[in-house]
């Protein structure tokens, strides 16, 4: 049951403010991207026609507080097959952007950033991996890119790494 | 034929295999692949939780491969993908470029007009092309039969790439890996997603996305699965045990073969210089097959 007090109607513009979001308002749910959806397939819960639903609906806080966002492959089929342009890769991107500022992030995506943020890349690299490298002929890689720490030390995602 | 070779994170620590086939190919080809120590992370991991700092961090690389008038080619399909579309939407929302902007100019970086970016397997197809490589194959490979997996960001979202291919019935691999000589073998939902970005999501669904491809491309035994991105090769490649135990499955050792070293074995270059001694799958059966010591 939907609680029409719970709504919040500024929600779908609020998303459409993020990049990525603009489109949002275009979706009149012919379900193209469920029916091609390689992992709504496997996993009912994540249905991304139900989900710009629920976003057009005001239904805020249930859609950030989901884990059901954070399920989409991103491998851009729905983006490439919607007949409205409406680019639902890059809406489930803005509805996670959201749901991280509003404190709601999915543990993998956490350390993610977190490992971004202490060595501007995603595996920390160690002197026995540049030893490898040069075994095989291979020239070594920076450890840490400085520039990259700083731009996430700066970011939003500072205080959610902390 | 000069470009910034961008390795991102994943290939220089964890696919070796597909960077010294990558540069060995290169070097075989005459495509000069110049090193840029300065080149990080694309920015992808973060895309899902802040877009801005994806781009800003998509766009201190572009800017450096702008600075240095040299085009990027990529080895990752993931590192494509961001690259290309952090450099369309700079190139195309000057309100965001100079937001971007911003922020590059503390570390004396400046998204100008950008750069430009392909994957190593397209720039093979459209500088190399598939006459020179067809005239460069000394080694048979006519025995060998194999099945291919594009991986999404080669051709995906198709409003970034300029009209390459088509991701609904894309070619290019295709033509690149029948050049060399071997079969091709068509299967089942060939364009499906490997799964690789949710799993550490949801590990579940991702095997199980690994486990249909793996049942579609071996229900035809072939004798590999050509890939073209680090991270669909580890679904494939790296997981593969674990698939095999959740769902009492048996693959038959099948190797997962980086398209640079099944051109590379084209091309008569030999084991080490395609280091197929860091592959996970060991393809002893197929370099057997092909007499390659």
């Amino acid at each position: 049951m939907i609680d029409s007090k719970k709504l919040d109607p500024n929600f779908k513009h609020e998303v459409a403010k993020e990049i990525g979001g603009e489109n949002i308002k275009h979706c009149f749910s012919c379900g193209t991207c469920t029916v091609g959806c390689p992992v709504r397939v496997l996993d009912e819960t994540y249905n991304p026609r139900k989900i710009i639903r629920m976003v057009l609906l005001g239904m805020r806080e249930r859609v950030l507080k989901s884990d059901f966002i954070w399920l989409c492959s991103q491998c851009y089929t729905c983006y490439d097959r919607c007949p409205q342009g409406v680019r639902l890769t890059d809406i489930m991107t803005a509805l996670k952007n959201i749901a991280v500022r509003e404190g709601y992030i999915h543990p993998a995506f956490k350390e993610q950033a977190r490992l971004l943020g202490e060595h501007g890349r995603l595996y920390e690299v160690e002197d026995f991996d540049n030893k490898k490298r040069d075994k095989f002929g291979l020239p070594p890689v920076k450890k840490d890119f400085n520039d990259v720490i700083k731009i996430i030390d700066k970011s939003k995602l500072k205080k959610v790494i902390k | 034929m000069k470009y910034a070779l961008f390795l991102g994170c994943t290939i220089p620590v964890r696919s070796q295999n597909y960077e010294i086939s990558a540069r060995n190919v290169a070097k075989k080809l005459g495509m000069n692949l110049v090193d840029i120590d300065d080149f990080s992370c694309c920015g992808f991991p973060v895309k899902s939780t802040s877009t801005e700092t994806a781009l800003a961090i998509a766009a201190r690389n572009l800017a450096i491969a702008e600075e240095k008038k040299l085009e990027i080619c990529t080895l990752c399909n993931a590192c494509t993908g961001v690259l290309t579309e952090a450099n369309k939407h700079l190139s195309d929302n000057k309100e965001l470029r100079e937001k971007i902007n911003e922020e590059l100019k503390k570390y004396d970086k400046e998204f100008k007009k950008g750069a430009k970016i392909r994957h190593y397997d397209r720039i093979l197809y459209e500088d190399i092309g598939i006459e020179k490589i067809k005239q460069s194959m000394t080694r048979d490979l006519k025995q060998l039969r194999v099945s291919v997996h594009y991986g999404c960001h080669y051709l995906r979202p198709k409003d970034i790439y300029d009209g390459f291919d088509d991701p609904e019935n894309p070619k290019t691999l295709d033509e690149l890996i029948t050049a060399t000589g071997a079969s091709l073998i068509d299967y089942k939902d060939k364009l499906d997603c490997c799964g690789g970005a949710i799993l550490a999501v949801q590990e579940e669904t991702a095997l199980k996305m690994a486990k249909i491809k793996l049942d579609n491309v071996t229900a035809n035994k072939v004798d590999a699965l050509v890939t073209q991105c680090p991270f669909c090769s580890i679904m494939y490649e790296d997981n593969r045990n674990k698939i095999e135990e959740a769902f009492d499955a048996n693959y038959g050792g099948m190797p997962v073969l980086y398209y640079t070293q099944l051109l590379g074995l084209g091309l008569g270059l030999d084991k080490k210089e395609l280091g197929f001694r860091l592959n996970k799958i060991k393809p002893n059966d197929l370099l057997e097959k092909m007499g390659v010591e």
